[in-house]
């Protein structure tokens, strides 16, 4: 028994010629897609510009970090030194350049060495179940509690000369356990989606499954864990620097704050410290509005949220007011005033009859 | 010709803070190809863990699970084979497809793994899939789940789950989260494939309309127990068990097929 | 109650690997100052006093390692951290105790500031989306990044040496006795201002934006429309209904943010010479005093730790579905 047919289209079974594979470079789009908005295009230029300063600084930089000018000692910014001298007359405008450098490479070292680290264990461990998942959740959580900066101080304190592979892989060791544990819970909530499980019905092996299958579906995620830990290196990079635990032959931000702080430049030679905090700051602006992007890609509801405030408000109603009163609708002959009825007049109450 | 039959198939699954829950209770019914069965009952009433069972996402605490005659293999190749002769449609067309992949990927994925054509026809049977569900391929193909209506998807659904030729398909309320209009042609659809293949067709539903319609024989589970099986026309218009008796005449139906509401002792719990 | 025995569980876990690490960390590390040390300082030492040492930075070369550990226990039970090199060998663990107060004060205090602030910020500013208020966001992106040490540096460079307002340095004027008298009190509160100040502004974009986001999430779902439709009041739909479900996960994220939190505020008490465990730990690593560094690290670790579990315990009592679970 069968119900009425619908009509079947005739429809060739052989693929027509015109007909390609959608190229790599689309599907390179579609990831990407986290970053087509205002905030992310915002970070990733500024980031831009600072990656543009540390690739090119030898040629952009209009003195040697080390240079010194013994005729312009503690000079405020002048046309000959944009941003003043230090007390040795070095150019803090090219050393704020050349410490580019140290800050991405080793921001950047750090947070990939990290998000290794985080998606390996982290995803394990929101995939399998049981003690094999409760014990890679405490592993994070052990380092998640350890707090990072004194054991980075008390190891960097072991080195004369810490390379920059090592200090990129202390700050990552100390701060992978954020991402992990993110990618614990987001794992685990995958794990049980309809689609998992359809693949797991059809036997696809258990390295596509999360290669394959949940890794795409993570990619914001990961990404935005990326983000954040390098935030969170650059900034660990800067403050070792200013104690002064990190050998001041790698010359980043803040080796010039920690120079500044030795030699008496607080209060009055503001032209020496206050550019490189600000850089500071700025690089970790770009990275944030970069992971705001991320966010709103990932929660859409974020990204729709202030607009559809702004569209109301030119309508005249206000997001937070209480609900719009309802109007009751002009009544139609021969049915109740009651606003509660159906908007169908032909219903009938369902049941037995 | 393949049967596969559950013999006395019982399931517990343990519940964190109180216990144990029998969700399956010395089920026994066996489905052949060729033969539509409707597995009926309410939420909870061990449907679902019926089909993770068969589809081997799920283990039984006790009982048989026979393929012609030999228990199903729970591990390694001889499950990879079994997977390919026994697939399902899920119930959630928004949730059942990677949001990550295009179409393409997902017909792909089953074809390539089961090495069901030569790899230099696998677009060649994509297409032909997507043709077969009523699809066009060229403006499905590319595209992603999200820009696909639900019985579209559903229907790749289908595409994906026949791709390996299967001989059995449990379909788990498939049509239930689809607008009412097209639950008609996709059952339709799915009526017309089976029929096509010989496919033995385990179809597990909370509607006794198209369960009558659609099915050879219904097996109403209630608390994960089998209370009542037989011929489709024979369960609905004279149910012997109590809750049959309950769940017809609680179904809303217009076209007044079912006999007089008898009172019925016992509540639906 | 099963919830409860696995938290507990995991923390007897983590303070038990963070007492093995610290344990491991000297004997990691290249060179034996401590060695050197008790050999230039023989007479000076009581063998007590050696014994501890020698057990805390694995000198025992004739023990084998099970046994250095289990010595390293019952030290550690018996409240030996071991002699500070560079504090006339006084026993590390009243050097700590000394310092701690001050640490847990100036960071509890601000750190509860800033989050309670924060969230009631971030709350406001999700609230009223798409207004003007929307404006503080990038406002508060630009304080969260900005280090803190470099923030302390300005503050003081524009409050202290410029304006005179507060002192820049120490945690009460110099040559003054601690005591617990109003005057002394008063003197607390004007050195801690800044440090606080500085602590409380770097943190606050962080909980702020945090509240925002989970605030949006939250005012999208049905059950806040539902409120609004019974016709209950903004502010109580904002705060009964939005701003308690979202302050669930900003909690977790306050625990998990502690370790990090730790960081700051050593570079902080650095800048602002404030007698606390990180200045301490600064200099103890400047003046290579291993006894004292160890000490600390565990200490902090194991402070980390309970803020952890006290943060937790705040969120299992407020979440009622684990309430639920015990009932």
């Amino acid at each position: 028994m069968t119900f009425p047919n619908t009509v079947a289209a005739a429809v060739p079974a052989v693929p027509p010629a015109h007909t390609r594979r959608r190229g790599t470079l689309s599907r390179l789009g579609q990831t990407f897609a986290m970053f087509r908005n205002g905030k992310s295009i915002a970070g990733l230029a500024i980031l831009g510009v600072f990656v543009l300063i540390a690739i090119f600084g030898d040629w952009i930089a209009p003195y040697g970090p080390l240079d010194k000018d013994f005729e312009a000692l503690r000079q405020p910014p002048s046309l000959v030194h944009w941003l003043g001298t230090t007390h040795m007359g070095e150019d803090v405008l090219s050393q704020i350049i050349y410490g580019t450098r140290g800050v991405l490479v080793v921001g950047f070292t750090a947070g990939v060495i990290a998000t290794i680290i985080a998606v390996a264990i982290g995803v394990t461990a929101g995939y399998v179940t049981g003690w094999r998942s409760e014990s890679l959740s405490a592993l994070t959580n052990v380092f998640l509690v350890i707090p990072g900066l004194p054991l980075i101080i008390i190891i960097a304190s072991q080195y004369e000369n810490p390379s920059l592979l090592l200090i990129s892989s202390v700050l990552a060791i100390t701060g992978w356990a954020w991402g992990g544990r993110v990618l614990r819970a987001q794992t685990m909530s995958l794990r049980n989606r309809d689609f998992i499980q359809a693949a797991r019905a059809n036997g696809e092996p258990l390295y596509r499954i999360i290669a394959v299958e949940m890794l795409p579906n993570l990619t914001a995620i990961i990404a935005s864990s990326f983000v954040g830990t390098v935030i969170a290196a650059v900034l660990g990079l800067t403050t070792l620097a200013f104690i002064g635990v990190i050998p001041i032959t790698n010359l980043n931000w803040g080796t010039i704050l920690f120079w500044a702080q030795q030699n008496g430049a607080f209060p009055d030679f503001w032209w020496w410290y206050v550019p490189a905090g600000l850089c500071i700051a700025l690089l970790g602006m770009a990275l944030s509005l970069i992971n705001f992007g991320i966010d709103e890609y990932v929660n859409p509801r974020l990204r729709s949220a202030g607009e559809r405030a702004r569209a109301m408000r030119k309508k005249g109603f206000k997001l937070s007011d209480t609900a719009t009163a309802v109007r009751p609708r002009a009544v139609a002959p021969g049915l109740s005033a009651d606003p509660g009825t159906s908007t169908d007049p032909g219903a009938t109450n369902a049941g037995t009859k | 010709m393949t049967t596969l039959e559950f013999k006395d198939v019982s399931k517990k699954y343990r519940v964190r803070g109180s216990g144990e829950l029998l969700a399956l209770d010395k089920v026994s019914f066996t489905l052949t190809s060729g033969q539509t069965i409707a597995l009926v009952g309410q939420s909870g009433s061990g449907k679902s863990t019926i089909a993770k069972i068969l589809t081997q996402l799920e283990r039984v605490s006790s009982g048989d699970v026979l393929l012609d005659g030999t228990p199903i293999p729970t591990w390694g190749r001889p499950l990879r084979r079994y997977r390919q002769t026994v697939r399902m449609v899920f119930q959630d067309p928004f949730a059942s497809l990677n949001p990550a992949h295009t179409i393409r990927h997902h017909i792909e994925r089953p074809l390539r793994l089961d090495k069901v054509v030569p790899a230099d026809q696998v677009e060649e049977e994509v297409f032909r899939l997507l043709t077969r569900v009523r699809l066009s391929p060229e403006q499905t193909i590319d595209r992603r789940p999200h820009e696909l209506s639900g019985g579209q998807r559903q229907r790749v659904a289908i595409a994906r789950a026949l791709a390996s030729r299967p001989a059995l398909l449990i379909a788990d309320e498939p049509v239930s989260m689809l607008d009412v209009s097209i639950r008609l042609e996709v059952l339709n659809l799915l009526a017309e494939l089976q029929r096509e293949a010989n496919l033995g067709v385990l179809y597990i539903t909370h509607d006794l309309a198209t369960a009558r319609h659609f099915s050879d024989e219904i097996m109403v589970l209630h608390h994960g127990k089998v209370v009542e099986s037989g011929k489709a026309d024979d369960v609905i218009l004279r149910p012997q068990h109590a809750y049959t008796q309950a769940l017809r005449n609680a179904s809303p139906d217009p076209e007044k097929h079912f006999a007089a509401p008898t009172t019925t002792p016992g509540a639906i719990s | 109650m099963r919830f409860f025995l696995r938290r507990a569980a995991f923390y007897a876990f983590t303070a038990w690997a963070a007492i093995t690490i610290n344990f491991f960390l000297p004997r990691m590390m290249k060179g034996d100052p401590v060695s050197a040390y008790l050999q230039k300082n023989q007479g000076r030492i009581s063998p007590e006093a050696i014994a501890s040492l020698r057990t805390l930075f694995g000198l025992d070369s004739n023990k084998s390692l099970l046994e250095q550990y289990i010595d390293y226990w019952q030290l550690l039970f018996s409240g030996d951290l071991g002699r500070s090199f560079s504090k006339g060998l006084a026993p590390v663990t009243d050097v700590i105790a000394s310092a701690i107060p001050w640490t847990v004060g100036l960071v509890g205090i601000a750190t509860v500031i800033s989050f309670v602030v924060g969230t009631a910020i971030g709350a406001f500013i999700g609230w009223r989306r798409g207004s003007r208020a929307d404006g503080i966001v990038p406002v508060a992106t630009f304080f969260s990044t900005v280090p803190y040490f470099w923030m302390g540096l300005i503050a003081i460079a524009i409050f202290s040496t410029t304006l005179g307002w507060f002192p820049a340095s120490h945690a009460y004027d110099k040559g003054t006795q601690p005591s617990f008298t109003l005057e002394f009190a008063g003197q607390v509160v004007m050195h801690g201002f800044l440090p606080a100040l500085t602590l409380v502004i770097g943190s606050l974009g962080g909980w702020i934006l945090g509240m925002r986001n989970m605030m949006i999430t939250v005012l999208d779902e049905d059950y806040v429309t539902v409120a609004q439709a019974k016709g209950l009041r903004p502010a109580r739909v904002l705060v009964n209904y939005a701003a308690r479900n979202a302050s669930l996960p900003q909690l977790s994220s306050f625990a998990m943010s502690l370790g990090f939190i730790v960081g700051g505020t050593l570079v902080m008490e650095l800048v602002f010479s404030y007698p606390g465990a990180g200045k301490l730990l600064l200099d103890a690593t400047t003046a290579k005093d291993y006894p004292l560094m160890q000490g600390l690290f565990l200490v902090i670790t194991l402070t980390v730790l309970v803020a952890n579990i006290l943060a937790d315990v705040a969120y299992a009592i407020l979440d009622p579905r684990t309430r639920q679970m015990e009932a």
